[in-house]
């Protein structure tokens, strides 16, 4: 079973208009991998060219901020939901 | 495919109704300049930046005269705010008093000491009328039928009266144990109002994903680009009301980081129509220390904010991921200022001081920008021949629970006179 993967608008767009996405991995970094390879123009724009989060988005798992587990070493497991979130709002 | 620029200067969303409010400007990335046309969207396409207005350089700009001759509201620097045409709503908020106060200043042992004192802001006691007041305009100039936020309590209060007058549905996300006041003060003028189980940051999260769902204008959200605009006419005001000068210093508190990186903008923006002159005013920022991710950043020097999990009374600034942290950051590191986390005992006093001294009742936020003050001139970051003005947001009426406990009871007697004067003898 895989984990979903969740697209605003803005990155769909570059997803072939995907906003719910499938992938596999041992970690979040490698589902990210995963889809980064899938779709490389959607690369860009989830990593940043250190290999880590691109800082204009956001990352949950499972509602909470990846910041506040182990960024992409976070392990991921079937049935986790990834959300990805332009991090430019609220306040 | 077309890119940004092929699309015309507006977009209606799909199924708005027609546009009944002024032109929004065109939109451009504060990062890549990437263009884009006027829409309720904040974020850039190309780099995900922040969308900001984009003014005509050379447009005509009023004198001071003829700014003093205009209504006394924020409308009055409407060249300065996001739009082509009239505002049709919330056209009485702002110009707020400046108050001088000679024993605050006393007590921070700077040569000036003004509040501004946006407690009494119209219709909903905090700055937050302001981004509001902006932000509907916005909405019925793009063509939006319903509005909403997510918001740490004054937002809620600002966009549920405004909309209410305006006609507007709204719906309003707040974090599920905010203060009584905050939630009454949203509740009766009868949004949608949701609490949800988390932080404002959680909060934050479910209203992107609600503006991408549903295409509301939510105003912090994707009418961020021109809700923003309205906290610059605190500065134009605090100009104005001055004299048509700067003062040296501005502290004021910080939660997203937007309204230090906005006055930052206004003051540099009344520099260039040479409305004012000088050097403009060091900024500096204010957080309780249970929340205080930009000042962090300030004293850390990095770019990057690293988030925290809120843990403070003063929640309407508790936010641990501030979208506009590295901004307000470069606002602060920019002009010569600094900032600074306060305890939430002495965020309590703060909330006394400014009363003692200058009879405003402030919610915890502003405690927090006295409280910081005091800090800054304790340190010597403020300085004895320093004109400071200090930017109170919001109404102490809204939080009364965090004074319980902290002022002394009064006594109760029977209506006599023999009882008043054997509990008080010789004072009286």
């Amino acid at each position: 079973m895989a984990v979903t993967f969740s697209l605003p608008t803005v990155l769909a767009r570059l997803a072939d208009g995907r906003a719910t996405l499938e992938a596999s991995g041992r970690t979040l970094g490698d589902v990210v991998a995963e889809i980064a390879g899938r779709y490389p123009r959607l690369a860009p724009r989830l990593r940043d060219e250190t290999g880590g989060p691109y800082p204009f988005v956001t990352y949950y798992l499972n509602d909470e901020d990846i910041r506040f587990r182990n960024g992409f070493a976070t392990p991921v497991s079937p049935g986790d939901e990834i959300t990805v979130v332009a991090a430019i709002a609220g306040g | 495919m077309p890119t940004v620029l092929d699309l015309p200067s507006t977009i209606v969303p799909a199924g708005a109704a027609t546009p009944r409010g002024p032109r929004p400007l065109p939109l451009v990335c504060k990062l890549c300049h990437a263009p884009h046309p006027a829409s309720a969207s904040a974020t850039c396409e190309e780099c995900l930046g922040p969308l900001e207005p984009q003014y005509d350089a050379g447009r005509v700009l009023p004198d001071a005269a003829t700014i003093a001759s205009r209504d006394r509201s924020l409308w009055r620097y409407r060249e300065w705010l996001p739009f082509e045409g009239k505002p049709v709503v919330s056209l009485d908020t702002g110009f707020t008093p400046l108050l001088d106060s000679p024993a605050l200043a006393r007590r921070l042992g700077v040569a000036r000491a003004w509040v501004k004192n946006d407690a009494v802001s119209h219709p909903s006691l905090s700055f937050k009328d302001r981004v509001v007041a902006s932000a509907l305009n916005a909405a019925l100039g793009l063509g939006l039928d319903t509005v909403g936020c997510a918001s740490t309590g004054n937002l809620a209060n600002a966009v549920a009266a405004q909309a209410a007058r305006a006609g507007l549905p709204a719906w309003i996300f707040i974090p599920h144990d905010l203060e009584l006041g905050k939630v009454v003060g949203t509740a009766v003028y009868h949004p949608h109002l949701v609490r949800v189980r988390g932080t404002y940051d959680d909060v934050n999260r479910l209203c992107s994903q609600v503006a991408d769902r549903f295409g509301w204008g939510l105003v912090n959200i994707n009418l961020r680009g021109y809700y923003g605009e309205g906290s610059k006419t605190m500065a134009f005001e605090i100009a104005e009301q001055l004299g048509w000068r700067l003062p040296t210093a501005v502290v004021a508190p910080m939660a997203g980081g937007s309204l230090l990186t906005k006055l930052d903008k206004g003051f540099r923006e009344f520099g260039e129509a040479g409305l004012v002159s000088g050097a403009a005013p060091r900024l500096y920022g204010a957080q309780a220390s249970g929340c205080a991710p930009i000042v962090h950043l300030v004293e850390s020097g990095d770019e990057q904010v690293v988030p925290v999990i809120p843990n403070t009374i003063a929640r309407s600034i508790a936010i641990g991921n501030p979208a506009d942290g590295r901004f307000a950051a470069t606002a602060i590191r920019s002009t010569g200022g600094w900032a600074t986390g306060v305890s939430e005992t002495a965020l309590i006093e703060g909330i006394r001081l400014l009363a003692e001294t200058t009879g405003v009742f402030t919610e915890t936020a502003g405690g927090v920008t006295v409280a910081g003050a005091l800090a800054l001139a304790q340190s010597g970051k403020l300085r004895p021949e320093d004109e400071v003005v200090l930017c109170i947001t919001g109404n102490g009426l809204k939080t009364v629970e965090a004074l319980q406990g902290a002022l002394p009871e009064a006594p109760i007697i029977a209506p006599r006179l023999r009882e008043l004067e054997a509990l008080y003898g010789r004072d009286l």
